[in-house]
């Protein structure tokens, strides 16, 4: 059974980012789209914990909120995914469940 | 027209589009400065990130308010505040943010950009200079 994670708030204000990368089985996707795309840029102190992640999980950002929060896709962590929402809803189709982590 | 003039600080500490705050804060600011009181805006941990530059909202169908900041000089808005280790923690720059200009039309006097980075002391002494604080 594999879940799709996904995360909406910025890891700066809440523990939504942290709590999901803890509990995540190792393998399942996770998805940042909303506020929670912060968590995918280079330099902040969030990053340790995403590049700490990507071992074992594959992690994708939302394009369309990345952008609409000034951020061009080379700003984002190496080995993180740009996707779009045709991804999104492939992602959520491929896999079983879909736990937000809101 | 009033003749009390207080200092407003309006103290934002939340990302734009995610919640409402970052634009409700913006619609409360120009009201105050159309009353002729003296406003400073104070951007402090995820609210540094209402004033990076390139925001483009097409493709998630929510209002661009991010021009409006560069138009506050107009308003009479003449401090603006951020916040220096939200900014590090964050991996921003002053480069990351956009610049607002300020002009007093009587006296033609120019500020470039009004955009300051501050420390953490400087805060703490804005909030207690100040009359009101609006926090978002």
């Amino acid at each position: 059974m594999s879940i799709l994670h996904t995360v909406n708030k910025s890891p700066f204000e809440r523990n939504a980012l942290e709590s999901c990368l803890k509990f995540a089985n190792s393998g399942d996707p996770v998805l940042l789209l909303e506020d929670g795309v912060y968590g995918v840029l280079k330099g902040t102190s969030a990053e340790g914990q995403v590049k700490a992640a990507i071992g074992n999980q594959s992690i994708y950002v939302l394009g369309p909120d990345l952008k609409a929060r000034g951020f061009s896709e080379d700003r984002v962590i190496d080995g993180v995914r740009v996707v779009d929402y045709a991804e999104f809803v492939d992602l959520a189709a491929e896999n079983d469940k879909v736990q937000a982590w809101l | 027209m009033s003749e009390i003039i207080k200092k407003f600080l309006y103290l934002n500490r939340k990302a734009p589009y995610g919640t409402i705050y970052a634009w409700e804060s913006l619609e409360v600011v120009l009201i105050g400065a159309a009353f002729d009181q003296e406003v400073r805006l104070l951007f402090v941990d995820d609210g540094v990130y209402q004033l990076t530059t390139g925001q483009d909202t097409t493709g998630i169908g929510m209002k661009n308010f991010s021009p409006t900041y560069r138009t506050l000089g107009d308003y009479e808005v003449k401090s603006i505040y951020v916040d220096r280790d939200s900014l590090e923690s964050r991996g921003l720059t002053k480069d990351d943010l956009v610049q607002i200009a300020w002009e007093d039309w009587e006296t033609e006097e120019e500020i470039e950009n009004i955009v300051e980075v501050v420390d953490a002391a400087r805060v703490s002494e804005l909030m207690e200079e100040s009359d009101v604080i609006f926090s978002f």
